[in-house]
């Protein structure tokens, strides 16, 4: 897995991490991560609080800045592959009394498509219209995004990335504080972008569901613990490895180290 | 230039305001207030227009209350705006405090017939002119600013001395003030009460906009080299007395230079103070843009030192490849830094005698060589441990140990050795030097 | 008193003069309302986004950051022997010295830990202290007279030329058409800038670009509206379309409207009391336009606000009520209530006492609760002093029991709530419940069960616990 890949091979690896550290205001928040993920596949990536799983992701787009590594996104770097990735950020993430509706939102998805200065027209209403009616929510389009409940907000965030027909998809615990119908909802369209050959990255913090959803997961606290298909990886040990244990000399060691030397390379 | 008695009435009315704002200020600054002080000081104008044209002089108590009552209202309406209309709290400061400017501005301008204030002094004020409006005290004509500023400054005094423990809680996190029972949002609107008074006090000798800068520039600046809030408060008055006295001695020299005679003093309290922020946010010690430069630069050269030496006691153990040679290329492949650095890192060691050149290489002295072993050891011991607690692949763990080795102390290596049960030979089959 | 009404009545305008501006004969206001109205215009459309960006405060740092641009401009033009007011040169070093203004906030925010409301604070003041600093050097300098300059300050219509009218208008323009342009790429930014940026939008140059279209405006109300109170075009018609609408869109173009009758009226009131500074009275009237929105906005407007929540718990009441008497019924005997047959009249009734232990009401608001119900004909007060349900109060009743115990249902089964706390959530929920979901969740737990039964309650009633 950590071999040599010639360009051929690494063309076809949807994201590909090596050595990633990311460390922002003397803290460390990842350290020297390594993985690559297979096509096609739902991955989760789990892990306790403040294990730097939102902090990956937005470091895979560029988000949040990286100490050293590198990202390939199919063998090219995140910026000449935007197109290619969809992200549904934490709920949380936005202001949701923006004066906003449910389909302004989700056709924010097709801007990058649409191009500058032009405006969004009956063709791109419609495809935004179509990311709506997969997640269920047509009845909502014209409702003001406050007056919509939290796992109908979650739902917007996911058809604005479906409707960017990406390749990849990152999503930052899409399951936290939804409802029944959303996280079936989220589970239907996770199986469709199964079948259709994309690839989804899940950021998710509850055990139970772990092995119903993920195909392959990426153990994470602040290092990689463990990455592999879930039947193989989700064990006892792993476990205790991931959420128990704390290695308090390797803390020590890298805080020390981003607190001294603070090299952006 | 004639230093006078005028003159230093005019000094000590600046370093009072300077001093009765700064000391609010610190608790403005750092509950993110900064702009409210902005909006009371603009707010309290129709507050002051209204006590001027009710008594019809400036020497009242009025005066105060007037301010006093619509420096609260703006707090009080900022916040009911924000949490009633739903408006952003900073849209909402915005909208009350040019509104109530400009009904100050328009009751000025209708009411300058009949009391002497113009628009202009209330902005900017008269610092100038403070020395000739006096009360005799003890026998002594003190000038009427004076008397009512140092009456200020020694109620913020009082305020902050008696309610340190509050204010700091409150100013720290609100919802816990609360519920330890100094009430936020009490110390909220006595601080935002305070701060009209003051400004008003301020507002004859530096005008209410440069009040702005006296409440916000020592504070911040004090921000930029305490993290301790009591150090911060003492920096930040020193600061304001300094931009005071700067600031005239400024308004009578600075202007000369390109052939004036003196200047707004007023203004320049400001340039003073906005100058010493500027200066401690470059060359500040602790924070300063410069020294974490210099810093940055120091830790690069140390860990470019500490590169070397490792290299070249790894260079020392292939004993039969002589072919290679540390110059600034294998530098550049191992550490990924420049010439620049590879040859400060050189002569800095070579100034320390921990490498000399011998037949034209570079050469392990035996101080450098005592160092490079113990650098040498902390990398192995980290990649046994590595190893062993990670279970990282061997050809991942020289990354993360040539990171750590350079933040290893003795403490930390001794944890390591226990940890990792005294080896003898690291994961690569390496021995670990002693 | 008579005095001071005279006083009054002799500032108020002739009624020639209040003609001539009404019907804008003079041709200089007619420049000036032209100008200050798209001044307006600009503030309102820039000034939305800058809200929703939750910046609304730059701007004020910006505008007072100008003054030392003016003030060195008017020395350099002095000393190069030119006419120290000549706009154009004045406004370019205003903008230039805003923008260092706004560079400066942007390098202490990005440096050290202060955060954006400090920096706004330094920069906003020392630059004012700066421009003042100047100011005072140049009222005793020989050349050049420097009365005029304090114009920036407050604010003059009346000194608009019909070059600078031009100016200002040509800008307003640009900024108008960019904003239109831009408009979907601000509202990314302003809506999710994270998305925004990994969706390949170039964060850093759209916020730039924003900030350029505030300076802009910021310098081109200075003559008008002075630099201590152009803030308000921009805050004050952004924050009052917020109440009017929910989508972005008509926002923008209400405050633009907001905005421009802003300057309109301001600048029809300063030309009528030409005493009186401009920028405060195109202040002041944006300021009411606030005050009505706020109140009566039509979206987020207090009075919509509080109808609607008055109108809620109306809602709310009147379901508690009538399910209180289906559920004190249905206590007393299951069967009286699953027959069509019977008549109203054969079936039970429940008592004043029993409604008023069933739920945490007071005695008054229940009673007010009844007669509200009677009134509407929905229950009726028997001969038994019992109230009871005519027909239509029992077919509402049904349909707000039913609703209740499905959606109930539904969240025992599928949300693994605890059933004790069900009842309140349900009580929250079932009034915004839909059609289309009530139908969902009847085909998903009922689908073979008749419409007319009651379905059973998932929990014990209050009675049989």
């Amino acid at each position: 897995m950590n071999g040599i890949h010639n360009v051929e091979n690494v063309s076809k690896i949807p994201v590909l991490v090596h050595d990633l550290t990311v460390a922002y205001q003397h803290k460390p928040v990842l350290w020297d991560i390594d993985f690559e993920v297979e096509e096609g596949q739902v991955i989760g990536i789990i892990g306790p609080n403040g294990a730097g799983k939102s902090t990956l992701i937005k470091a895979i787009l560029g988000l949040v800045p990286k100490t050293s590594g590198r990202i390939l996104i199919y063998g090219e770097i995140y910026k000449k592959q935007r197109s290619l990735v969809g992200y549904v950020p934490q709920r949380e993430s936005v202001d949701w009394d923006f004066p906003v509706n449910a389909l302004d939102v989700v056709s924010m998805g097709l801007y990058g498509k649409i191009g500058w200065c032009k405006p969004v027209t009956k063709h791109y209403k419609n495809l935004a219209m179509f990311a709506m009616e997969r997640v269920g929510m047509a009845d909502y389009a014209h409702r003001q995004i406050s007056q919509l409940s939290g796992g109908q907000q979650q739902r917007i965030f996911l058809a604005r990335a479906l409707a960017q027909d990406a390749q990849i998809y990152f999503m930052d615990e899409p399951f936290v504080g939804v409802d029944a119908a959303t996280e079936k909802a989220i589970v239907t369209i996770l199986h469709d972008l199964k079948s259709k050959g994309k690839t989804v990255l899940i950021v998710h913090h509850t055990l139970q569901t772990v092995k119903q959803y993920f195909d392959s997961l990426i153990m994470l606290n602040m290092r990689i613990v463990a990455t592999g298909l879930t039947k193989n990886v989700f064990t006892q040990e792993n476990l205790h490895k991931t959420y128990g244990g704390r290695l308090t000399l390797l803390e020590e060691a890298v805080q020390a180290y981003t607190r001294e030397a603070r090299i952006h390379e | 230039m004639n230093w006078t008695d005028l003159d230093n009435w005019i000094v000590i009315t600046g370093i009072l305001s300077a001093l009765s704002c700064a000391l609010l200020g610190n608790f403005m600054v750092l509950r993110r207030l900064s702009m409210m002080g902005d909006a009371i000081s603009h707010a309290v104008l129709p507050g002051l227009a209204a006590a001027f044209l009710i008594s019809g002089s400036r020497d009242s108590i009025t005066m105060f209350f007037g301010a006093a009552v619509v420096g609260i209202l703006t707090a009080v309406f900022t916040d009911l705006i924000h949490r009633l209309g739903k408006v952003e709290e900073s849209a909402s400061m915005g909208v009350v405090f040019t509104t109530l400017f400009a009904v100050g501005l328009i009751m000025i301008v209708k009411g300058a017939d009949a009391v002497d204030l113009d628009p202009g002094c209330v902005l900017y004020g008269a610092i100038e002119l403070v020395p000739l409006d006096t009360k005799t005290v003890f026998n002594i004509p003190v000038p009427r600013a004076v008397i009512v500023l140092t009456t200020v400054f020694v109620l913020n005094a009082l305020f902050v001395i008696f309610f340190y423990k509050e204010l700091k809680i409150s100013s720290f996190d609100p919802e816990l003030a609360t519920t330890v029972g100094a009430n936020a949002l009490w110390m909220h609107f006595i601080l935002m009460t305070l701060v009209a008074v003051t400004t008003v006090a301020s507002f004859e000798s530096v005008g209410s906009i440069l009040v702005i800068a006296m409440l916000i520039v020592p504070p911040a600046t004090a921000w930029l080299i305490t993290d301790r809030l009591r150090t911060m408060i003492l920096i930040s008055l020193l600061i304001a007395e300094l931009s005071a006295v700067l600031g005239h001695v400024g308004a009578l020299k600075l202007p000369n230079f390109i052939g004036y005679e003196d200047t707004s003093t007023a203004g320049m309290i400001a340039v003073a103070s906005g100058a010493l922020f500027f200066i401690t946010l470059f060359f500040g010690p602790k924070h300063g843009i410069v020294i974490k430069s210099v810093e940055r630069f120091w830790t690069l050269l140390r860990i470019s030192r500490e590169d070397i030496l490792g290299l070249l006691y790894r260079l020392g153990e292939l004993k039969n490849v002589n072919d290679l040679q540390v110059n600034s290329d294998l530098f550049r492949k191992v550490t990924g830094y420049g010439k620049g650095m590879y040859f400060s890192a050189i002569i800095s060691l070579k100034l320390d005698k921990k490498i000399c050149v011998d037949n034209g290489n570079f050469k392990l002295t035996d101080r450098g060589k005592r160092m490079a072993k113990s650098l040498i050891r902390s990398h192995r011991l980290w990649e046994a441990y590595l190893h062993k607690y990670l279970n990282l692949p061997i050809d991942h763990l020289h990354f993360s140990a040539e990171r750590f080795e350079h933040v290893t102390d003795s403490k930390m290596q001794k944890q390591l050795l226990l940890k990792t049960e005294l080896p003898t030979q690291d994961p690569h089959g390496k021995d670990i030097p002693e | 008193m008579n005095k001071i009404l005279l006083n009054i009545y002799s500032q108020l305008p002739e009624r020639t003069d209040l003609m001539r501006v009404l019907l804008l004969k003079d041709y200089n206001t007619r420049l000036v309302i032209v100008g200050v109205m798209l001044l307006g215009l600009a503030g309102g459309i820039i000034g939305t986004f800058m809200l929703l960006r939750k910046r609304s405060l730059m701007g004020d740092a910006v505008s007072h950051a100008t003054l030392p641009g003016i003030a060195i401009a008017f020395m350099i033009m002095v000393a190069n022997g030119g006419d120290g007011k000549f706009l154009p040169g004045l406004l370019s070093g205003a903008f230039l010295s805003g923008i260092t203004g706004m560079g400066l906030i942007l390098l202490i925010t990005q440096t050290s830990h202060l955060k954006e409301d400090a920096a706004l604070g330094i920069v906003l003041s020392v630059f004012f202290g700066i421009g003042v600093s100047i100011l005072g050097i140049i009222q005793k300098m020989s050349k050049g007279s420097a009365a005029g300059l304090e114009s920036f300050i407050y604010g003059k219509t009346a000194s608009m030329l019909t070059r600078d009218a031009y100016l200002i208008a040509g800008t307003a323009m640009i900024i108008v058409v960019l904003c239109l342009f831009l408009f979907k790429e601000f509202s990314i930014l302003c809506f999710d800038q994270d998305y925004a940026g990994t969706q390949g939008w170039p964060t850093v140059r759209l916020d730039i670009a924003m900030m350029l279209l505030v300076v802009s405006v910021t310098v081109i109300g200075l003559q008008s509206v002075g630099l201590i109170l152009i803030i308000a075009i921009m805050v004050i018609p952004a924050a009052s379309a917020r109440f009017w609408t929910d989508s972005l869109f008509r926002m923008v173009i209400i405050a633009a409207v907001i905005g421009a009758a802003s300057g309109l009226f301001g600048a029809i009131l300063s030309a009528l009391f030409e005493k009186l500074p401009a920028g405060a009275i195109i202040v002041l009237v944006s300021s009411f336009i606030f005050s009505v929105s706020l109140f009566f906005g039509y979206s987020r407007g207090l009075c919509i606000r509080y109808f609607m929540s008055w109108k809620l718990e109306k809602k709310v009441s009147r379901q508690h009520l009538l399910r209180s008497i289906c559920e004190g019924i249905e206590n007393f005997d299951k069967n009286l209530l699953d027959t069509q047959l019977k008549k109203c009249s054969q079936r039970p009734g429940i008592t004043l006492d029993y409604l008023l232990s069933d739920r945490s009401w007071s005695k008054r608001k229940l009673l007010k609760l009844l007669a509200e119900a009677i009134s509407d004909d929905l229950v009726y007060r028997g001969a038994d002093d019992k109230y009871h349900f005519t027909e239509d109060g029992f077919v509402e009743a049904k349909r707000i029991v039913r609703n209740h115990r499905l959606w109930e249902t539904y969240l025992i089964f599928y949300a693994e709530l605890a059933p004790g706390k069900v009842d309140r959530d349900a009580d929250q929920i079932e009034h915004v419940l839909g059609h289309s979901m009530v139908d969902r969740l009847e085909r998903l737990l009922l689908s073979e069960q008749p419409d007319s039964v009651l379905l059973p309650s998932p929990h014990p009633l209050a009675d049989e616990k």
